[in-house]
């Protein structure tokens, strides 16, 4: 099972909220600003409302996880949006064996 | 590398399907905090859950939070109190399950379990003390549980301690009486108890485990459904296929947390039990699983099939999941506690008696059953020696929780709250037991028990 920290460290973050022009720039931006690099994305419309889960890579990332995790609620809350960041280690445990 | 469609999947079993952990248990040996001074064996006591329990809340909760994963329960389970009890010089027992009480409210935990005494082949001093201070001890306190071990496959049906619990429960209805006699929701009697399981109110540290350790209950009837939902109408080959599967990723999850946890703590891990544990809450039940394989209602005929079938894929996935399994590991049937149960029992469709036969097949037992409040001690003693010996004869774990509740009848129902639930009263047999019960004695362990 791959362990949390160090090389690979690897996060999910969940967007979901009423869709408009720029919430993945938004968001981005955030996340360069963090120093955290985006590996996949993948983004719909399900009734008005916008959903995108990003896998991220937290080699490079100024602070910590928790640092992260804060700073990506408060830029929800800025945006109005749900934004939920969490280690992917869950993710790995369920489907790689 | 990790694909979108997998990191959806995961996603929707927490967000819809109500995937959680359902309990992080500490289980703590109170072996040195034996004295013959009481007072001095329950500052012991104290002194010992406070200090190795002072990080559990924080430590799962901030796993919890990175993580992402509902952790719903942190409790704590304890050496069985009897071995404490019997040390003392003194009668006054109730005093251990108040203290375990006061510690955990503490350390901040919504359980601890251990209150027990296991008398499958004779009493102790201690075990004697204990079971009579039950009716004291559970109603003078609020999240101390208790079991009491009274059949084993190795040593038999201790009858005397079977006939005494059917007393015991009545007292302890009685003394709760204006609480729906919750107190008998607190009090498990076991056949063939595991010293780690996680779950309660069975929860205790036995005897031959660690100082301390981390035991984790996973749980997920609602991600089970859910996969089931997708082979509607195909062989049984593909249902069991589908269960293991998913038992497989839910257990990874449960395994993750164990490991994690016991790091942080600095504590040995112990084991991942697999069961399946529902909450009163829609979309995560055990018999809606059942009734996805087909059944019109829960307990109809075929519903001992599909259990088994159930109980089995559950450990076949999960074990291949985990390096540590222990526990219950199956599928739980708590009445009051899983939604669809409650529907089967409100249409007529799920009796004690079918409920009895469910149990041959799954993990634990007659779990929390509400009968009415007049059955008389024989009769739930009767209850108890009929679980006790397909739990022995079977070589598996078999349980009673049963609440006789004191004013109601077949037709009322009633409200436990919380996780706990609630439930319609379900009847028992009209016909007495008592000369049965008062034989006493013990019934011999089975043959097959002689396997050295």
């Amino acid at each position: 099972m791959e362990r949390s920290g160090g090389i690979g460290m690897k996060a999910v973050i969940n967007v979901v909220g009423k869709d408009r022009i720029g919430i993945i720039a938004d968001v981005a931006m955030a996340l360069k600003v963090a120093h955290v690099n985006i590996d996949d994305i993948n983004q719909t419309i399900m009734q008005g409302v916008f959903t995108m889960t990003m896998l991220v890579d937290l080699n490079q990332m100024n602070g910590s996880f928790e640092a992260l995790q804060r700073i990506m609620t408060e830029c929800g809350e800025k945006l109005e949006l749900s934004i939920k960041v969490q280690r992917a280690d869950v993710f790995t445990a369920m489907h790689q064996v | 590398m990790l694909s979108m469609n997998n990191i959806q999947e995961t996603l929707q079993m927490f967000q819809d399907n109500k995937l959680d952990i359902r309990t992080v248990t500490m289980g703590i040996s109170l072996m040195d905090c034996i004295d013959s001074d009481i007072e001095r064996s329950v500052e012991k006591v104290y002194k010992k859950i406070t200090e190795k329990a002072k990080n559990l809340i924080a430590v799962v909760e901030a796993i919890e939070a990175e993580y992402g994963i509902p952790i719903i329960h942190k409790r704590i389970s304890v050496t069985p109190i009897a071995l404490l009890a019997g040390a003392t010089e003194s009668d006054e027992t109730f005093k251990f399950a108040q203290v375990l009480d006061r510690a955990a409210k503490e350390v901040g935990v919504n359980f601890i379990g251990g209150y027990s005494a296991l008398v499958q082949k004779g009493f102790t001093k201690g075990d004697t003390r204990l079971i009579k201070s039950l009716p004291v001890a559970l109603s003078t306190t609020d999240i101390v549980c208790s079991s009491v071990n009274v059949a084993s496959t190795k040593a038999g049906m201790n009858m005397d301690a079977i006939k005494q619990m059917g007393q015991i429960i009545k007292e302890i209805a009685h003394l709760t009486a204006d609480s729906n006699s919750i107190g008998c929701a607190k009090l498990v009697v076991f056949s063939n108890a595991v010293e780690d399981n996680p779950f309660m109110a069975g929860a205790f540290h036995g005897v031959g485990e660690a100082d301390v350790a981390i035991n984790v209950g996973i749980s997920g009837p609602g991600v089970v459904k859910a996969a089931l939902e997708k082979v509607q109408g195909l062989p049984f080959d593909d249902v069991a296929d589908t269960i293991k599967k998913a038992a497989f990723k839910i257990t990874r999850v449960g395994e993750l947390v164990a490991k994690e946890a016991a790091s942080r703590l600095g504590v040995p891990y112990g084991i991942v039990d697999l069961s399946l544990a529902p909450t009163p809450e829609v979309g995560d039940s055990v018999a809606r699983i059942l009734e996805e394989m087909g059944l019109e209602v829960c307990g109809t005929h075929g519903t001992t099939a599909a259990l088994a079938l159930l109980n089995d894929a559950v450990k076949k996935g999960g074990a291949m999941a985990s390096s540590h399994v222990g526990g219950l590991s199956g599928a739980f049937i708590p009445v009051s506690e899983d939604e669809g149960m409650i529907e089967a029992v409100r249409k007529g469709a799920l009796s004690l008696d079918k409920l009895e036969a469910m149990t041959c097949v799954c993990s634990v037992g007659l779990d929390m059953i509400a009968v009415p409040g007049d059955t008389s001690a024989e009769t739930l003693s009767a209850i108890i020696a009929d679980e006790a010996a397909i739990g022995m004869i079977n070589t598996k774990t078999t349980a009673v929780r049963i609440i006789p509740v004191e004013g109601k009848g077949v037709g009322d129902e009633v409200t436990f709250g919380g996780l706990l639930g609630e439930a319609p009263i379900i009847a028992v047999n009209p016909f007495g037991s008592s000369l049965f019960i008062n034989r006493g004695g013990r019934i011999p362990a089975p043959i097959h028990s002689l396997r050295n």
